[in-house]
């Protein structure tokens, strides 16, 4: 039986899958990247490879996210791709005719239009991280409300507060302020709930043709509180996939499904021991021009592997 | 004098080399993180990255024994108008003591203009002699940017990675050396040669993604994460809006009465100047479309206001004309990593939609 894996490598979580060659989930993980991707997705691989079938050989491995380069060079991917690409992929493999995919991560938000099944503009956040994951989380923690809880208390308010969601320091002096004011925990989240939607919609939605059927995707939308705030604000029903938090890790499993697949070539997979491996990557500043390019080099058992970073040639591995 | 001025692209060789030969010493730096970080440190917080790099860029010029600043001025409601002004009152607040010399459109004040020319050259040279040097090195500004618009159409084609860009870098070498008009004009063919000798892929066929925008983050590389030679390197041919050949001419007195197809095919979405390029954006955005290009990215200043508002009008002509666009907002917070991936998305989604068109026609 043959698998695929695609790895999605974020700033906060850090999600493995695996697809069969129908492109069915049958197996995923999710881990939190605190800072150390390398021994997370090798960890994350280890605990795969106890799951899955005996017979199962994996054909294809695909990377995306902020570490898609590391990770890539590590498990010796087929396809590194960038996570928008990726999201929109999975999205339209999951629901074939969706027309706009929202998407919430850990510090990014994005927004995809699709139309006849490709992306036609997609814009995401720049200067501003207000209403993503670690907001939300931050926020959780600091009410005593447990973020799994966040959303479905949201929903309990009969009568929420309006909360500055411009930005997110401003968002926690508001909320602060409403609390002061005696308004009820239910009401300022679902309060919150909306000014994050706002803001979202008038940031990375501006000028957006946003039409049905919408997916809403990202570690957020387990958030219930946001998926109302959304139909609310668009006044359509939004899809919330099954594997919602992992879509990134679907699309480059898809992806790299699709290059070996079509160009019939064998996967540079390194196989399940690169868990067993110790890889160290180290870092210098180049100072062979005014560049000042910052290499990056891995080492895997010691053995030079791979750089990156730089601009010329001077420090390709022959 | 000890002269310094803004760092934009491969302008500076063409600056360099007229102060020089008006017999000023010019001390000048490729701007870089440091000179980023010196003109964050002293310019208000919401200023533009021009502004910041460019305040950045006389402070390194001032620290090496600079006396005098060379810069542009400007009108409408864009700031730029002011950069020379409040520049010189926070180096002046610094310590520093310099003069600065600001050049407005010659159609504002030709008194100003040709008195800011004599202050330069000082009482010495003729008339004659200075509108020959200016000639001269028109003609340099003009072999540079011909031999940049060449790379441009190469880099994408190019079977050895950074062989065009290596070229391109000896052309402009061979072009700053010329010394006569004879000698640039050689020095060009000489250029086209060496670019034209790179190793290419006849048969492929790029992308073409035309760039738009404010005028500094446009031309210098250092402000745009060095997008062109990026979407170079991802195999897609770029087309710039702007060379500085293109702006003086309508900006000084080599054609006053230039027709303009910019304005023109701005008009049905934004029949107005706007201040900065904000009205070329749009415009050029109609011209890409109709010229078969692929797709169009913005470059503009966080907090550009004529950006911002060709920006909001660029929804539309994107439907009208079918060309999808990106833009990208840039401030000293922007991390490359950032731009590279929406750079690839952006890619991506243009080759689907090409493919999409194809399998139509097929």
């Amino acid at each position: 039986m043959k698998g695929f894996l695609g790895i999605d490598v974020g700033s906060v979580s850090i999600n493995i899958v695996i697809i069969d060659t129908e492109g069915e989930v049958i197996d995923k993980i999710y881990l939190r990247t605190k800072g150390q991707p390398i021994d997370v997705v090798q960890r994350g691989m280890r605990e795969l490879s106890k799951k899955v079938p005996d017979d199962l050989e994996i054909a294809g491995v695909g990377t995306t996210g902020s570490g898609r380069n590391l990770i890539g060079v590590v498990v010796g991917a087929d396809t590194v791709k960038n996570e928008i690409t990726a999201h929109a992929v999975a999205s339209s493999h999951i629901v074939p005719d969706v027309q706009t995919v929202l998407e919430i991560g850990g510090q990014d938000s994005k927004i995809t239009i699709l139309r006849n099944g490709i992306v036609v503009d997609f814009a995401m956040n720049t200067v501003c991280a207000a209403g993503t994951g670690s907001f939300l989380d931050q926020q959780a923690s600091r009410l005593g409300v447990p973020i799994e809880e966040f959303g479905d208390l949201a929903l309990k308010s009969e009568n929420k507060v309006r909360i500055a969601g411009r930005c997110s320091v401003f968002a926690e002096s508001d909320m602060i302020h409403k609390q002061q004011m005696g308004h009820s925990l239910e009401d300022i989240i679902a309060g919150l709930c909306e000014a994050l939607v706002r803001n979202y919609l008038n940031n990375v939605g501006q000028g957006k043709e946003i039409l049905a059927p919408v997916v809403f995707q990202g570690g957020v939308a387990a958030n219930v509180g946001i998926k109302k705030a959304f139909e609310e604000a668009l006044e359509t029903e939004v899809v919330i996939p099954t594997h919602y938090n992992v879509m990134g890790a679907i699309g480059a499993a898809l992806l790299a499904k699709d290059k070996v697949t079509s160009k019939e070539v064998e996967t540079n997979f390194k196989g399940w021991q690169i868990t067993e491996l110790e890889y160290t990557p180290t870092s210098f500043e180049c100072e062979g021009c005014s560049n000042l390019c910052e290499v990056i080099e891995m080492e895997m058992d010691g053995e030079l592997i791979s750089r990156w970073g730089y601009k010329c040639n001077k420090w390709d591995i022959v | 004098m000890k002269i310094t001025f803004p760092y934009m692209g491969t302008s500076n060789i063409v600056f360099k080399s007229i102060m020089e030969q008006l017999g000023h010493e010019v001390v000048v730096h490729k701007p870089s993180d440091r000179t980023l970080d010196l003109g964050t440190e002293y310019s208000p917080e919401f200023a533009c990255i021009p502004f910041k790099i460019l305040l950045g860029t006389f402070i390194e010029g001032l620290q090496d024994g600079a006396d005098l600043i060379v810069t542009s001025g400007g009108k409408g409601p864009c700031r730029a108008g002011h950069y020379g002004q409040i520049q010189t009152d926070i180096l002046e607040g610094l310590g520093y003591e310099f003069d600065m010399v600001i050049f407005e459109a010659i159609t504002d004040s030709f008194k100003d203009f040709f008195g800011n020319i004599r202050k330069i050259a000082g009482p010495g040279p003729s008339w004659w002699s200075i509108f020959k040097l200016i000639k001269k090195e028109w003609n340099r500004l003009k072999a540079l940017d011909d031999i940049e618009r060449l790379s441009h159409k190469v880099r994408p084609r190019e079977l050895e990675r950074r062989a065009t860009t290596k070229a391109f870098e000896e052309a402009q070498e061979i072009i700053a050396a010329a010394e006569t008009e004879e000698e640039i004009e050689k020095a060009k063919e000489k250029g086209i040669e060496l670019l034209k000798s790179v190793p290419q892929n006849e048969d492929y066929e790029p992308l073409k993604i035309g760039i738009i925008g404010e005028i500094y983050v446009v031309l210098e590389p250092f402000a745009n994460f060095e997008l062109e030679e990026t979407l170079g390197e991802m195999g897609v041919e770029v087309d710039r809006s702007i060379y500085l050949t293109g702006w003086t001419k309508e900006h000084s007195f080599f054609s006053l009465h230039s027709e303009d197809k910019v304005e023109k095919a701005a008009e049905p979405y934004l029949d107005q100047l706007i201040g900065g390029h904000g009205q070329e954006s749009v415009g050029n955005t109609v011209l890409y479309a109709e010229n078969g290009f692929d797709g169009v990215i913005q470059l503009a200043p966080f907090t550009c206001i004529p950006e911002i508002v060709a920006k909001s009008i660029l929804p539309k002509v994107s439907r009208d004309k079918d060309i999808p666009f990106l833009t990208i907002f840039i401030d000293e917070k922007t991390g490359k990593a950032g731009v590279s991936t929406r750079l690839e998305a952006f890619v991506d989604l243009l080759i689907q939609k090409r493919d999409k068109a194809r399998e139509k026609i097929s």
